[in-house]
């Protein structure tokens, strides 16, 4: 368990040498917020519905743009073959790096959201439950992204083929996230959607560091 | 019966098995598909709602099937080779795979053409045409991964995983989609059809489904050959094989002329 937690600090102090990278994804967060007004119109009826689904793909959008680096560096400098030479269970290491990545890459969308929420005119009702469907689905984004980056970890163009694996794999969290609002908005209540959200992350988290410690095997192995 | 199966798990084993199997499949296919097609086409009385046009359920069901089938087998056979390390059994799975998509692609084909008659509209974003199309960009993220990796080992191994990961989620793709549809859009366009299907049409349906079986095995033998010729190149007994010295005398031969 020290391992666990001597993976988390490690990241974090690394990511904050580099803020830069943190920073550029929770920007594109943003910016890619308040592009669809301008795309679709200022009509603030129109806003309002479309507004879960445009902060939960951006969410989905910022979070895939980090999930490269999750092992990338430490596959270049040879960080992770002591990992996975080391005694400790490569799961555990893998699960602290994708904790490390969430705090880096999902926490502060899910601090953000409310924010951008204001723009689309979000009731408040509705704003705490967009920041609650992203606080239980980020995770499952870093969860699933995980395995993705350990698969194509060391391959050619593997960023653009990362998007292609991992983004059909985020459809539950997309329509379990954005609908827990719309469900909200529409009076219906958003327990239910919530309930699955954290179905689905502890699921994801029970087998989500297994698989991509295998894949990491593997990429290692060759 | 283990040790046989074992014993065909080798591809240099399994290579002739496959050439002997897969033609006895393809004729099967096409003598089903032709028998299931005339039924279609020609015995099944027409629809009294839908005319004639609901005829390309004969091609589009059956690709569906298949579509979810593949997926499933090549799971399987990425368990067999993830958790005994042969390498027949990442061969197949990277053999299923372009029927797989073929077969999604063909059944979202179908699908439309079907839709823009019945519903007036060639797409609808209904349970199961949604969840249809991510299955069909799982088939294009496998057959990319597998292709970007050079090492063939490490190709099929991360192959498996995604198999297996995106065989876990299949099914929890299409409840979430399934739920989502039924919030958003109500029961606009129901695909479910009633049980008052005739009994002719039925049988057709069910000869086109396992004539698409057929296909897809037939597809995968033939295809896993020549995954395994490529890959087993540098092996003597290749060079022995009658086809590869035919070809390599049809060469050299080509070469003096030249």
């Amino acid at each position: 368990m020290s391992a666990f937690f001597a993976i988390v600090k490690r990241d974090l102090t690394l990511a904050l040498r580099r803020k830069n990278e943190v920073i550029t994804s929770v920007f594109f967060f943003v910016v890619v917020a308040a592009l669809f007004p301008l795309g679709i119109g200022p009509e603030m009826n129109t806003l309002r519905l479309v507004a879960p689904g445009i902060l939960w793909v951006g969410a989905l959008l910022a979070s895939m743009l980090s999930l490269g680096r999750m092992f990338a560096t430490d596959y270049a400098d040879g960080t992770l073959e002591q990992m996975a030479l080391s005694p400790n269970s490569l799961s555990l290491m893998v699960a602290a790096k994708i904790l490390a990545h969430w705090l880096l890459s999902g926490l502060p969308l899910v601090l953000l959201a409310p924010i951008l929420g204001l723009q689309f005119d979000l009731s408040s009702n509705a704003l705490w439950v967009l920041t609650l469907s992203l606080l239980l689905g980020t995770p499952v984004l870093s969860l699933i992204g995980a395995v993705g980056a350990a698969l194509t970890l060391g391959v050619r163009g593997g960023d653009v083929l990362l998007s292609l694996l991992v983004l059909p794999l985020y459809v539950p969290a997309l329509v379990f996230g954005a609908g827990a609002v719309q469900a909200e908005i529409s009076g219906l209540g958003a327990s239910a959607h919530l309930s699955v959200l954290a179905a689905l992350v502890l699921v994801a988290a029970v087998f989500s560091p297994w698989a991509s410690a295998a894949s990491l095997r593997i990429a290692l192995e060759s | 019966m283990i040790q046989k199966l074992f014993f065909y798990a080798s591809p240099q084993n399994f290579y002739p098995l496959a050439g002997k199997l897969w033609p006895v499949f393809a004729c099967l296919a096409t003598g089903l598909t032709v028998w299931g097609l005339w039924l279609g086409m020609f015995v099944a009385p027409t629809d009294f709602q839908q005319g004639q046009g609901y005829r390309i359920i004969f091609v589009h069901v059956p690709a569906s099937w298949m579509s979810m089938v593949i997926y499933l087998a090549m799971a399987f056979w990425a368990l067999l080779g993830l958790t005994f390390n042969t390498r027949l059994s990442g061969m197949m799975t990277k053999a299923l795979a372009p029927t797989g998509a073929i077969c999604a692609f063909l059944s979202l084909w179908t699908g439309a053409l079907w839709g823009k008659p019945m519903w007036g509209t060639w797409w609808v974003w209904d349970a199961r045409l949604t969840s249809e199309l991510i299955l069909f960009f799982l088939y294009l993220g496998h057959i990319a991964l597998t292709n970007a990796i050079d090492d063939p080992r490490r190709a099929d191994k991360a192959g498996g995983i995604l198999a297996l990961v995106g065989a876990l989620n299949v099914p929890v793709i299409y409840f979430s989609v399934k739920w989502w549809n039924t919030l958003h859009q109500g029961a606009s366009v129901s695909l479910t059809k009633g049980s008052s299907m005739a009994q002719v049409m039925l049988e057709a349906m069910l000869i086109m489904g396992v004539a698409f079986w057929m296909y897809a095995v037939a597809m995968a033998l033939y295809r896993v050959r020549s995954i395994i010729l490529v890959r087993e190149r540098h092996t003597q007994w290749v060079a022995e094989l009658p086809e590869v010295k035919a070809q390599m005398m049809k060469n050299t031969a080509g070469g003096a002329n030249a």
